[in-house]
């Protein structure tokens, strides 16, 4: 039997506890770059509503085809109905994570997830 | 023309740092051998010959023999000049220049913590040539959590392997059987 404790000196526990410290704690940091707390909507490029994903509401954004219809719930948000033809943007459904963002060209409309650190530019699935 | 012989003078401890790096270079292929799910998690084997000739031979010896084994195991597996290689290039001088400064530390510092020491400047090496060259983007660092608890598990193996070998008989005199 290899006694490997005893290689061990008092030393090498303290570097062992720094460094598993430092890569536990990069893991919630790193890992889901921050939670997910406001929806930018944008209209023709402009912001048009900047919303907190705190509580329900709902919100029509006037465009060139019609009315996009917004709705917000904690956490998340989704475009709920879009008069363009494809309806990419309503399929999209549910957005949680900061950095998504669904957007319904046809009426010029975006609806973009963020948090308090902005991890990427943008998110598709 | 004369013709003209150029002789070149082999000095003890260049036959030293050729056996050393011969190992090296062994254990750099078996790594390579070993499937790995994520590309960039690799145990490291040839860091122990690097620690075991930086405990025994000093530092300088230890600088040879990894830059040699980098360059030799590269051309061995085709990769050489190839991205893997500057990686492995840059995080083996990141490596180097860490131990050199952690082989000062207190005798209580032991191999475990050389090889610690040594796992995590490779990463921030090959992280920071990555970043800079390679994917010029912030989301390489979220691979970091994952490249860190491989580093640390393989470090601390690394260097428990290493205490282990200073034990041995065999090596306990000399690496040159």
């Amino acid at each position: 039997m290899i006694p490997w404790r005893q290689y061990l000196r008092s030393g090498d526990l303290l570097v062992l506890g720094l460094v598993a410290t430092l890569v536990g704690a990069s893991f919630p940091l790193l890992w889901q770059g921050g939670l997910a707390d406001r929806a930018i909507i944008r209209q023709g490029g402009e912001v048009f509503a900047t919303l907190d994903l705190h509580r329900r509401q709902a919100l029509d954004v006037p465009g060139p085809l019609g009315n996009t219809s917004i709705q917000i719930e904690p956490g998340r948000a989704r475009v709920a109905a879009d008069p363009g033809p494809r309806q990419y943007c309503v399929r999209q459904g549910w957005l949680s994570q900061p950095g998504a963002i669904a957007i319904c060209a046809p009426n010029r409309v975006s609806l973009e997830i963020q948090g308090r650190t902005k991890a990427y530019d943008s998110l598709s699935y | 023309m004369t013709p003209s012989v150029i002789e070149l003078r082999v000095s003890e401890e260049d036959r030293l740092i050729a056996r050393l790096t011969a190992m090296a270079v062994g254990l750099a292929v078996v790594d390579a051998a070993i499937p790995s799910p994520v590309p960039g998690i690799k145990p490291g084997l040839a860091n122990i010959v690097t620690l075991l000739v930086l405990l025994k031979y000093g530092w300088h010896t230890a600088a040879w023999v990894t830059g040699l084994r980098v360059v030799a195991s590269a051309l061995l597996l085709g990769q050489i000049f190839s991205p893997g290689f500057f990686l492995s290039l840059s995080g083996a001088l990141c490596s180097l220049a860490v131990l050199a400064m952690a082989r000062h530390l207190p005798t209580q510092f032991g191999p475990v913590s050389l090889s610690l020491l040594g796992a995590f400047a490779h990463l921030a090496g090959q992280m920071a040539l990555a970043r800079l060259w390679l994917i010029p983007h912030d989301g390489l660092y979220f691979l970091f959590p994952v490249l860190g608890l491989s580093a640390l598990v393989f470090g601390t193996l690394n260097g428990l392997i290493t205490c282990h070998l200073l034990q041995d008989p065999a090596f306990k005199d000399d690496l040159h059987a």
